[in-house]
């Protein structure tokens, strides 16, 4: 088990403190009153939370693929079962996009939440604690149950404090998600039958038959596939989205969505790689038809936060067509597409809930024409719009970019066939963009938020410091990605070496 | 015999003793629960002491060691609980709250003589001593409207006799076949009878039927949802809860004997197994009142642990004796919530859970993590019961059992989550809050603390029962 991690030496367990910070946070909000305080509580968790794991970035060691700052206890010997937490150039990059962006949900919902707030923070913090525990656990028993402890937290997030049709959205949600995760149990379950062991490392250094291969590999690819969402298990996205809270919305895009991504890296890939290549044709169709549907569908809506719920779609198509094209370029890619994502998307989140809350709507028509009144608003969101559309410069770009590169190389057919998506989504983002700054060449000729209050606010302090921090990722990235694929180099290279592709 | 290890039963027997003479008057009526509770402790405690003694006497019949010490261990635990939980006895009338205590503490002794019975007649009894007890329990109830206790009683009962009926059926064929009625001599020749007997096969089920009646396995389900409504709460939970405890326990003593090996039988048991879980889960779908949901919920239940029976391993037996110590715990909380609800001890229907979150957060938290739990989510008691025993399947090979065993935990997973959105999500006039004694917010707690340390540390617990498993096996 030692020759896969290479252990906390600083006597400082950091990712076990990184689980616990929000972990007891959490159950200390439960017991503060008063609201600006809990407010307050909230965003200081998350702030240490995120103080905490930056330190992982630069203490990281970019020159080997094995499991960093791994700690080690027993848990269950009867079974076998340990506790085993540890990060590679994967998880580093997802552990930091999740820790980073837990303040801003916060932020994010500083005015948007007023009624039962204790518990929005209580699940917030708990939401936080189990997704850094997914990146970070070793051990797939480990990984399920932070997995699924996710699932009623983010249940509730949407159930409590959700829009009119939560109910619908949320049991669609919990339900889908459920079921997947519970193939992946089996999944796992056939995996320490085979291996007989947890340990996911080990794991994906067995050799399974290549029958085995394929039930592990469609017991863990329905999860994930439901969790990503890839194509024909996408519905329950738009509802989700288009229900939950601002910062529902936010954790869900940037951070739930990747979890179908790293899964298929963690387990898919490493553990049945026969298996996905003789099932990549099928994956690869699916990811193409989830680009070009996503970005179809997305260009009908008038619901703005449809809209970008259906460009998720097509932009996770993107990464699973990255990750299944198993080649060097697709998997970068596809990494740093969910990076960007989690970025992009969860700052377009934010814009729409800062819009909502001001005209209490999110159709198209009724926020249209805004250019005028909210002119730095309407800059932040065109940035985040352009970087989603992929615009050279921005870091939607890049991960686009390599994705592109690597279906070329793999097969022109689907590189041909990945353009009209990359299309689509300049067409449904200029088309949400020209909305809602002009209006007047669809014939939407006067804004009627705009006229019975002219004075629709601009953006204030609070909601410009966000902004502004994800602006500054977005030209970084966009710019500069050489450090993010200098951290997840070894591990890509590793986990191509693991496929054989 | 060392009639040391007996210690468990004797307490019971001194337990139902005060009661009989409470029962003539001889005791304030204020003391009654306390009374009973620290009976429930010394039983508890006996249970305890006794645990590493291995005995065997009344020629051979009856056999206490680790594997009956654990059951009984559980039972007391489970009674102690109860009767925490049912301190105000709100659901019985008060005129008969000694004979009540008595009949409690009787059904748990005949449920621990079940652990530790190892031959058919004796077998008999124990189920007789557990059964009678609880007739008399289920119409004890106040309530205006007599007609549902009193029907509950009766299918209880008529379901009961036929049950022993059957029971006693299969026992005669299997005597037939094999001359004698101890388990251990049995163990020598079933397996081959079944092997070739197909009468053997008959006889087993047949016999098994009797605990399929305490456990409400498919096909002696019926009576469980109406009993359920019938009886008072604290009857239910009782009902509910325990008798399932020793049969299982009885269960694994059987099957460990007779070897589920013998594929005819283990086919007839999966289908039971399936069939169970199947129409548990689709039938509690559709209902309203919460008890009722619950017995649904439980049959279903049921299924999960003869799948965990029906693997036959060590880890398999070990799973469910680690799932149905779970689904006590998970049990007694949702109870918990409903009798602490229910101010006249009524039945609750989800309308009457609205606004919990707001009336009463420790209530509201003790149903989520039940609720949580019996749908298998982590990190509660239920998730880790339902890996073991979807291990311990899937070790077997049983790859469709567990197929179906999943797809019914998904089905599951809504009527859970109906609950917990009843409790969750907001109203606009939560109604009155709810009082919560000390003792009840203490038990509270209690109840929360195991359900998850249980989930997330099973070690002590897992390893302790693997060890009691090895020594039957």
């Amino acid at each position: 088990m030692e020759k896969y991690l290479v252990f906390n030496s600083s006597g400082f367990p950091i990712l076990s403190i990184l689980l616990l910070v929000p972990l007891a946070g959490a159950v200390f909000s439960l017991f503060i009153r008063r609201e600006l305080l809990l407010k307050v509580w909230g965003l200081a968790v998350t702030v240490v939370t995120m103080l905490l794991s930056l330190p992982l970035y630069f203490l990281f060691d970019r020159g080997t693929y094995k499991y960093q700052f791994a700690e080690l206890r027993h848990w269950i010997p009867a079974l076998k079962l340990d506790y085993v937490v540890g990060i590679d150039g994967i998880s580093l990059l997802l552990l930091l996009l999740t820790t980073c962006l837990m303040p801003m949900c916060i932020l994010c919902s500083w005015n948007a939440i007023r009624e039962r707030l204790a518990e929005f923070i209580f699940v917030l913090l708990l939401m936080e604690s189990s997704m850094i525990g997914v990146f970070v656990s070793l051990n797939t028993v480990l990984f399920y149950i932070f997995w699924e402890g996710m699932l009623i937290p983010m249940y509730l997030l949407i159930a409590v404090w959700g829009g009119p049709g939560k109910d619908y959205a949320s049991i669609k949600f919990f339900l889908y998600t459920l079921v997947g995760s519970v193939f992946l149990l089996v999944a796992m379950i056939m995996l320490y039958i085979q291996a007989g062991t947890f340990f996911i490392p080990q794991l994906m250094d067995h050799p399974f038959s290549f029958i085995n291969q394929m039930f592990i590999f469609i017991g863990c690819c329905i999860a994930f596939a439901i969790k990503i969402p890839m194509y024909p298990f996408h519905t329950w996205l738009p509802a989700a989205h288009v229900e939950a809270p601002t910062a529902g919305s936010v954790i869900l895009a940037s951070v739930l969505l990747k979890m179908g991504g790293y899964g298929f890296l963690r387990f898919c890939l490493p553990m049945a790689p026969d298996a996905a290549l003789y099932c990549m044709p099928v994956l690869l169709g699916l990811s193409l038809t989830a680009v070009i549907i996503g970005g179809y569908l997305a260009l009908g809506q008038q619901d703005i936060k449809r809209l970008i719920a259906y460009s998720s779609v097509a932009h996770m198509g993107f990464v699973s067509l990255g990750i299944f094209l198993c080649n060097e370029q697709g998997l970068r890619g596809a990494l740093l597409e969910m990076i960007n994502h989690g970025i992009t998307t969860g700052a377009l989140f934010i814009c729409i809930g800062i819009i909502y809350e001001r005209t209490g709507s999110r159709d198209l028509r009724v926020n249209s024409a805004l250019g005028m009144v909210m002119p730095l608003y309407i800059a932040f969101m065109s940035i985040f719009a352009l970087s989603a559309l992929g615009f050279p410069g921005t870091n939607g770009f890049v991960g686009e970019f390599f994705i592109i590169i690597a279906a070329f190389t793999r097969n022109t057919l689907v590189g041909v066939l990945l353009i009209p998506g990359a299309v689509l989504s300049a067409a449904y983002m200029l088309r949400m963009l020209q909305k809602m700054i002009w209006a007047d060449s669809d014939g939407h000729s006067v804004h009627p938020v705009h006229c019975d209050k002219p004075a629709l606010s601009d953006i204030t302090w609070r909601e410009g410091c966000m902004l502004v921090v994800l602006t500054i990722f977005v030209f970084w990235i966009g710019l500069n990605p050489g450090p993010l694929i200098e951290v997840m180099d070894s591990s890509i290279m590793h986990l191509l070496r693991q496929v054989g592709g | 015999m060392n009639y040391i290890a007996l210690l468990p039963e004797i307490s019971l027997v001194f337990m139902v003793l005060v009661f009989f003479v409470a029962s003539l008057g001889g005791l304030r009526r204020d003391l009654l629960g306390k009374t009973a509770m620290v009976c429930a402790g010394l039983a508890l405690i006996a249970s305890g002491a006794t645990y590493g003694i291995t005995e065997s006497g009344f020629y051979g019949v009856y056999r206490v060691d680790a594997f009956s010490q654990t059951f009984k261990v559980m039972i007391s635990l489970g009674l102690l609980l109860i009767l925490w939980l049912g301190a105000g006895l709100k659901g019985v009338k008060s005129t008969f709250r000694p004979e009540y205590y008595m009949c409690l503490g009787l059904s748990c002794l005949g449920l621990m003589i079940m652990t530790s019975a190892v031959e058919l007649l004796t077998i008999m009894i124990s189920l007789e001593i557990a059964s009678y007890a609880l007739y008399v329990l289920i119409p004890l109830r106040t309530q205006k409207a007599l007609r549902e206790p009193l029907e509950a009683s009766i299918k209880y009962i008529l379901f009961g006799g036929v049950a022993t009926g059957i029971s006693l059926y299969g026992m005669s064929y299997i005597f037939g076949l094999a001359h004698t009625t101890y388990l251990s001599e049995l163990a020598v020749v079933l397996p081959g009878l079944l092997a070739t007997q197909p009468l053997a096969v008959i006889g087993l089920v047949m016999m098994l039927c009797g605990l399929f009646y305490k456990l409400a396995l498919f096909p002696m389900h019926f009576w469980m949802p109406d009993v359920y409504v019938g009886a008072s709460n604290e009857t239910t939970c009782f009902v509910a809860t325990l008798p399932k405890v020793g049969a299982v326990a009885l269960l694994i003593r059987i099957i460990a004997l007779g070897g589920a090996d013998a594929q005819q039988l283990s086919w007839v048991l999966s289908v039971m197994a399936i069939l169970s879980m199947t129409l548990g889960n689709l039938s509690a779908l559709g209902q309203d009142d919460i008890k009722r949901l619950l017995a649904y919920s439980s049959i279903a239940h049921a299924g999960y642990i003869m799948v965990g029976i029906l693997a036959l391993n060590q880890l398999g037996l070990t799973a469910s004796v680690y799932y149905i110590y779970g689904y006590l715990l998970m049990n007694i909380a949702c109870f918990y919530v409903i009798y602490n609800l229910a101010p006249e001890g009524e039945n609750l229907g989800f309308a009457d859970l609205k606004g919990l979150y707001k009336r009463s957060p420790l209530l509201a938290v003790t149903l989520a993590l039940g609720a949580m739990g019996l749908s298998g989510i982590p990190p509660t008691i239920g998730f880790t019961g339902k890996f073991l025993i979807f291990t311990a399947a899937l070790q077997k090979e049983y790859y469709w059992l567990v197929l179906f065993a999943v797809g019914n935990v998904c089905i599951s997973a809504f009527y859970y989550l109906r609950l917990v959105r009843a409790a969750y999500s907001s109203v606009d006039e939560p109604g009155p809050r709810v009082r919560l004694p000390v003792q009840a917010v203490v038990l509270g707690l209690v109840i929360i603390a195991a359900i998850i340390i249980g989930g997330i540390l099973p070690q002590n617990f897992i390893s302790l029962t693997k060890e009691v498993i090895g020594l039957i096996l």
